[in-house]
């Protein structure tokens, strides 16, 4: 070959090799699926299968890029996924049937939808030739999960189906994070067409903002430099953001010195051990935290969006404070609460600039109304409103969870929950000093997150010590994920505080409807120690105080999943609370405080 | 091109107006909606509206720009100034969604309806009819011996004008559109 006429040869050898690229780029639906997930980085999927989605398995079974979780029930493949992305930052997928597997998944969807959390379910359909035919396992799967989906696809042609699926990645992970589900029939996972890697997928048009505006950042900097009574009040959006978010939180904090204080979804995006850390806030907040949202002058909310939680009654939340609200979604803003400052953005980038808006104008706080602030709020702690005391030897499940707290804090440690008492306490008695360590069913109060969302963790880390602090009552409604755990040896440890009763609801029918325990009795409960056997994992009964460290490190140690059925006092309250339909001051403290506590004089008014 | 007309980020036209006075006045805003022009997307739209409990009022929905596979939504809806703002917000949430506008907050508006009336009746009725739809400007687009087919554009306010004077002379059966909404004047 002569060589000018090499440049040519390169040129048409290439354009073969494109040419043969594009041939072999050629696939079915079913593979196409597969494919996608490797180009999205995708390592675990969380699933069950069924007729809809046999195109799919094979594949998977091909495989081995992708681990695949077989769960054993839909809502738990959700979970887990939640559980898995809330660990990580990165989005759970989902893969499961038409009919009954997808309408399974709703509870997860509609979980993933109120907590922002980035997940990707593919659902099997009918061939589209027989959809509206109310074909066999045939759910109108798109229409049921709209209101529980951030966004959701009915993909008829396999041509459209690798760019769907990378646009909905695209929709979890951006913007607000939330679940996405993508509905593929079967005759298009059996047909081929051309695969479009991610790098040729056209750009999507939803590209929500990232920076906030520069004039309501400098007003928010402005008042954070005359700010007498100031107060952070932080959520999930913190933890959603990023590290860096975190990071520059506790920058900021540490910085300005003001307090803080978190939201359920957002404990561990400053850490626990802080100085400036006032604990969780809401109804089971700690009493300084309502405090000083109360008195506050500046409240500045970042990725939070005030909750009824949090809130209680709106016309008599924080009545006298300048309020700015940083969210990057604009309807979060002013839906509940008025924003004086609102800042449409992703956390991270606003407190960016924050930071250097704040710095470059002189670092100024206002150094002599912080210190009366802090003493103000250094008497609030002095209440000490989470201080118990353990006397005889039934466990008080506050006890329980500060000795676990106690034995495992040095761990690498994960903790998910159930929803009841048990969740509250958690919250209240455990600490968190890092971000994506604490998974918990905040907006939809999902009981059955836990035990699933535990094992979606313990996937993502395998060396980690996962515990799901659990309730009886809420345990036993993913139970089944006991088979997932000892098939996949998934060494979760589910720390059951059993009180035989489903204590929130019996203590709002304590403090509400007269003492009338309507329902709220566990009856019949299995014997915890025989059904952890019953599954090949190991079962730990205490009942003693004396016992209990014991137990926990028995627990700790044991290499395998773990039922821990910790007997509990039964008629525990949670507490601090307030009672629905009242101000943050307006807090039950102790027990005393709620004898005929809710509407009453009962309360403690400060 | 943008099937709304409005230059994107303009600030006059910002659907996103963050201050709002948290009054309890009942106001009727018009929205207009760029949407993906796919399957589901008014489903959309309507259980948003459903499921959050907004009023809606009137809705129309065409494709505008073939090519670009857009349609739009013309919503005509009511409440205080802070579910407005919810309602333009959580729109733009959707994420088909390509733009909102609050045609009513943005400067003034085109707004016209279309509708079909179907007057049934006899002698000097009939002929009173006729004289109305004269001064109307409606069109009569089908008729018997006992019956118009009256055609009618205008504001919302002038076809309901014109329904209340053909109740008693022998309306029979209405069809609307619902309202279509322009900006007025340069984008
Ligand atoms: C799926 C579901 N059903 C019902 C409820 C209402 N609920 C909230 S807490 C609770 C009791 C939970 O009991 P348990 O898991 O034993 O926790 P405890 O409060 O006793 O700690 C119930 C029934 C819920 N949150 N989720
Ligand atoms: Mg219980």
């Amino acid at each position: 070959m002569r060589p000018q006429d090499r440049g040519l040869f390169y040129v048409r050898i290439q354009r073969v090799e494109t040419e043969f690229e594009n041939m072999s780029r050629q696939m079915t639906g079913a593979k196409m699926i597969v494919e996608c997930l490797k180009d999205q980085g995708v390592d675990t999927i969380f699933g069950y299968p069924g007729g809809a989605v046999l195109p799919i398995y094979d594949e998977v079974f091909q495989q081995n890029a992708i681990q695949h979780i077989l769960v054993r029930h839909e809502q738990a493949a959700v979970h887990a996924a939640e559980g898995y992305a809330r660990s990580t930052g990165k989005p759970g997928v989902v893969l499961v049937t038409s009919g009954p597997g997808a309408t399974n998944a709703v509870t997860g969807l509609t979980d993933a939808l109120l907590d922002s959390i980035p997940i990707v379910v593919l659902t099997g359909q009918v061939p589209t030739f027989m959809i509206g035919n109310d074909a066999f396992q045939e759910a109108d799967t798109v229409g049921i999960t709209r209101p529980c989906t951030k966004h959701n696809w009915l993909v008829k042609e396999t041509a459209a189906l690798s760019e769907t699926i990378h646009e909905a990645f695209h929709v979890a992970t951006t913007g607000r994070p939330g679940p996405v589900l993508i509905d593929i029939p079967k005759d298009v996972q059996f047909a081929s067409a051309a695969y479009t890697p991610i790098k040729k997928a056209r750009v999507s048009h939803y590209q929500p903002p990232v920076k906030g505006d520069m004039a309501s950042i400098e007003e928010l900097v402005a008042a954070i430099e005359t700010a007498k009574r100031p107060v952070f009040y932080t959520g999930g959006g913190v933890i959603n953001s990023g590290p860096a978010a975190s990071q520059l939180l506790r920058e900021l904090v540490e910085a300005t010195d003001f307090p803080i204080t978190s939201t359920l979804m957002g404990l561990g995006a400053y850490p626990g051990s802080g100085k400036n850390w006032l604990g969780m806030l809401g109804m089971h907040g700690l009493y300084e935290a309502n405090l000083a949202m109360h008195g506050c002058d500046l409240m500045i909310n970042i990725g939070a969006r005030f909750d009824d939680r949090i809130t209680g009654v709106v016309d008599a939340f924080s009545p006298g404070s300048k309020k700015a609200h940083i969210d990057i979604d604009p309807s979060s803003i002013n839906k509940v609460i008025h924003a004086d400052i609102p800042i449409v953005g992703d956390v991270a980038h606003v407190l960016e600039d924050v930071l250097k808006v704040w710095k470059s104008r002189g670092r100024k706080t206002d150094k002599s109304g912080l210190q009366e602030w802090w003493a103000k709020i250094d008497d609030w702690r002095s209440v000490d409103c989470l201080k118990f005391e353990q006397v005889s030897q039934v466990i008080r499940p506050q006890h329980a969870l500060s000795r676990l707290e106690y034995l495992t804090k040095d761990h690498d440690r994960y903790i998910t929950t159930e929803v009841g008492q048990h969740q509250m306490w958690a919250a209240q008695y455990l600490n968190f000093d890092d971000p994506n360590r604490w998974m918990t069913s905040g907006g939809l109060g999902t009981m059955g997150y836990g035990f699933p969302a535990s094992v979606g963790v313990q996937v993502a880390h395998r060396d980690s010590l996962v515990i799901n602090v659990a309730g009886e009552a809420s345990w036993l409604m993913n139970m089944q994920e006991m088979g997932t755990a000892v098939q996949f040896k998934l060494p979760v440890k589910q720390f059951i505080l059993n009180n035989e009763r489903l204590g929130m609801v019996r203590q709002w029918q304590e403090l509400l409807h007269g003492e009338r325990y309507s329902h709220s009795w566990s009856e019949a409960l299995p014997d915890f120690v025989k059904l952890a056997e019953a599954f090949g994992a190991k079962g730990i009964r205490v009942d003693h105080a004396d016992d209990l460290d014991e137990a926990i490190k028995e627990m700790i140690a044991y290499d395998g999943p773990v039922i821990m059925d910790c007997l509990v006092e039964k008629h525990e309250n949670c507490l601090p609370m307030i009672p629905s339909g009242a101000p943050h001051n307006e807090m039950l403290l102790s027990e005393s405080s709620t004898k005929d506590a809710i509407g009453s004089k009962g309360a403690v008014f400060v | 091109m943008s099937a709304l007309k409005i230059k994107k980020g303009a600030n006059k036209h910002s659907a996103y107006n963050l201050r709002p006075t948290f009054s309890d006045q009942q106001e009727t805003h018009t929205l207009a909606v760029l949407v993906d022009n796919e399957a589901g997307v008014l489903a959309r739209v309507i259980g948003l509206f459903a499921g959050r409990g907004y009023n809606i009022d009137s809705l129309t929905v065409a494709e505008v720009d073939h090519e670009g596979k857009l349609s739009r939504i013309t919503i005509v809806t009511t409440g205080t100034p802070q579910i407005i703002e919810q309602i333009k917000a959580q729109l733009g949430r959707i994420v088909p969604v390509h733009e909102v506008h609050d045609l009513t907050v943005e400067g003034p508006a085109v707004e016209r309806e279309l509708a079909l009336f179907k007057v049934e009746g006899s002698g000097e009725k009939r002929v009173e009819a006729m004289r109305l739809a004269d001064i109307f400007r409606a069109n009569v687009v089908d008729s018997t011996l006992s019956s118009f087919v009256f055609e009618i554009t205008g504001a919302p306010e002038k076809i309901d004008a014109f329904a209340e004077l053909m109740r008693p002379l022998g309306l029979n059966e209405v069809a609307r559109t619902g309202v279509a909404a322009l900006s007025r004047g340069n984008a």
